[in-house]
């Protein structure tokens, strides 16, 4: 089959259980989801509806118990820098220097030593740290060490950008910063991005589609395609149609649970 | 970009006056001044006491030195006794460092090595070092590998369990990331947990060094002819209570100085660490 027919990514029915102390758990029961390639997908939900596992599983961090995910039609075994990650608490090397970072990945996979150099300023460029270069993460604020997070998956040349509430632990201010430069890098680059958070307005501001999951047992509960156009104002009409609608969806599950 | 302030400018300002600069070395030195003050004020003019007075420990000190005061046998064998007892700390501690390093990373990493040394190490740490001294001279004789031994020992388990908790003690993160990147299992040992482990690593070494500084003196103390431990044992014996302190304060900073060497190494190899540069 020709790859441009395919799916980036095929989720086909992934379920996760594990035990804790003797008891079953079903953190993902029967997840599916089919996504494009250049689509941006937010997962949203509350704690323990099992979006985070969702996320580990593409990553190959973690195995399903059932059900398979395949991309570009084979099936994904383990991590591997096509889906590259970004993690809330960052995940960078604090002995490597923001440079040294963004060519771990590359360095990795054994590239030549120019490419790595040209590839490296590049993406030191492209996320706006040239002055901080040399720098190592203890010395960056979140922000900073955020796009260093992101410079080097982009610069692994990852096809997927697979992102675990990135700016949840960032101000609201860099937040939104980050949020449109993400966009922009989006729109320039193509990349396909499955992005997971907790906020509503986050996820609308950025997906073109919402996945709504919900808890006991962890599954997906609806998926919302996002039409606005961008960028888009947390202050218009329709944004805020959209954000009770979405919040209308996450609170239905949750509500005859709070007894 | 909005970056806030420089992360990377120095924390005190560039025309900070010199009365600041100078604060941490005046009062490092108030101490050692009373200290000094005291001694000479209670033994100074006084013939029967136990300790001599600084002035004395000075003229011992040149004589041990450089000789042309005493003219007797300890006159210009500083040196021979520093080199002696700077190559058994050295040797000591290099050899220790040598099989606990790759040791520690081998239990640290290794389930199996850990099943099978941990639980005899854990029950042979316990006995002082100073306690294998009898058993050291039966196994090696009296003289220099005695003392070799023991520092040897000293060094050992400080570095070793550093190390394991080093290589043990990396965050789960890291290898995710780097498994992301591209860089597989193998690799990961050089790329993810040595680098790591370092700090830990360091901490060991300095701990084993000040170790080694510590037992030497036991280890030299019986059956060896040169080295600062035999000094002091063998002024002990001949009353010289100045030559005694003289040992002693040689001992001191050498220590202190074999430490600041170290530490000036780990500086350049810790930059990045926020608790090393």
């Amino acid at each position: 089959m020709d790859k441009a027919a395919l799916p980036i990514l095929d989720i086909r029915d992934v379920s996760k259980t594990f035990s804790l102390q003797g008891q079953r758990i079903d953190a993902l029961r029967g997840a599916s989801l089919t996504i494009k390639r250049g689509e941006f997908i937010c997962i949203i939900g509350a704690s323990g509806c099992g979006k985070s596992t969702l996320l580990r599983i593409v990553a190959g961090f973690e195995t399903a118990t059932s059900g398979e995910i395949l991309m570009w039609g084979k099936p994904v075994a383990g991590p591997m820098p096509s889906r590259g990650m970004v993690f809330q608490d960052y995940g960078l090397f604090p002995w490597l220097s923001v440079r040294g970072n963004i060519a771990f990945g590359p360095t990795s996979r054994k590239r030549p030593k120019a490419e790595i150099r040209d590839t490296v300023e590049r993406y030191v460029e492209l996320v706006g740290l040239q002055r901080f270069a040399d720098a190592y993460p203890h010395q960056l604020s979140g922000g900073m060490k955020q796009r260093v997070a992101i410079a080097r998956v982009l610069a692994n040349e990852a096809e997927v950008v697979l992102m675990d509430e990135p700016f949840g632990a960032l101000d609201a201010m860099t937040r939104e910063r980050l949020q449109a430069e993400l966009l922009e890098l989006w729109q320039r680059t193509g990349l396909t991005v499955i992005f997971v958070t907790h906020s509503i307005e986050e996820a609308i501001v950025l997906a073109d589609r919402i996945v709504v999951m919900s808890p006991g047992p962890g599954r997906i509960d609806s998926v919302h395609a996002v039409t606005l156009p961008r960028p888009r104002d947390v202050a218009d009409h329709d944004f805020s149609d959209v954000r009770r609608m979405i919040g209308r969806q996450l609170h239905s599950h949750l509500a005859p649970k709070v007894a | 970009m909005t970056l806030a302030a420089d992360p990377l400018a120095p924390a005190i300002p560039r025309g900070q006056n010199l009365a600041a600069r100078l604060k941490t070395p005046a009062l490092a030195l108030i101490l050692p001044v009373i200290f000094l003050a005291g001694w000479h004020l209670a033994t100074a003019g006084r013939p029967y006491s136990l300790i001599p007075p600084p002035a004395d420990v000075w003229t011992a000190m040149q004589d041990f030195a450089v000789g042309g005061i005493n003219d007797d046998a300890f006159s210009a064998t500083l040196l021979t006794h520093l080199v002696a007892s700077l190559s058994r700390v050295f040797g000591g501690f290099a050899l220790a460092t040598l099989l606990a390093l790759p040791l520690g990373m081998l239990i640290g990493r290794v389930p199996l090595a850990q099943r099978l040394f941990d639980p005899t190490l854990q029950f042979l740490r316990p006995v002082p070092v100073t306690a294998w001294l009898p058993l050291s001279m039966i196994l090696f004789g009296l003289g220099p590998r005695s003392a070799y031994f023991l520092v040897f020992l000293g060094a050992f388990y400080p570095v070793l369990f550093n190390t394991i908790f080093g290589v043990r003690s990396v965050e789960p993160r890291l290898f995710e990331a780097a498994a992301m990147l591209g860089c597989g299992p193998r690799a990961q040992f050089s790329r993810v947990v040595l680098p790591a482990a370092l700090p830990s690593i360091f901490t060991g070494l300095r701990l084993g060094l000040g170790f080694a500084w510590v037992v030497i003196v036991v280890g030299e103390m019986t059956g060896v002819q040169t080295g600062l431990g035999a000094v002091i044992m063998e002024a002990r014996q001949l009353s010289r209570t100045d030559l005694v302190i003289c040992g002693m304060l040689v001992i001191g900073i050498a220590g202190y100085l074999s430490d600041r060497a170290l530490m000036l190494i780990g500086r350049r190899l810790l930059a990045w660490s926020p608790t090393h540069g």
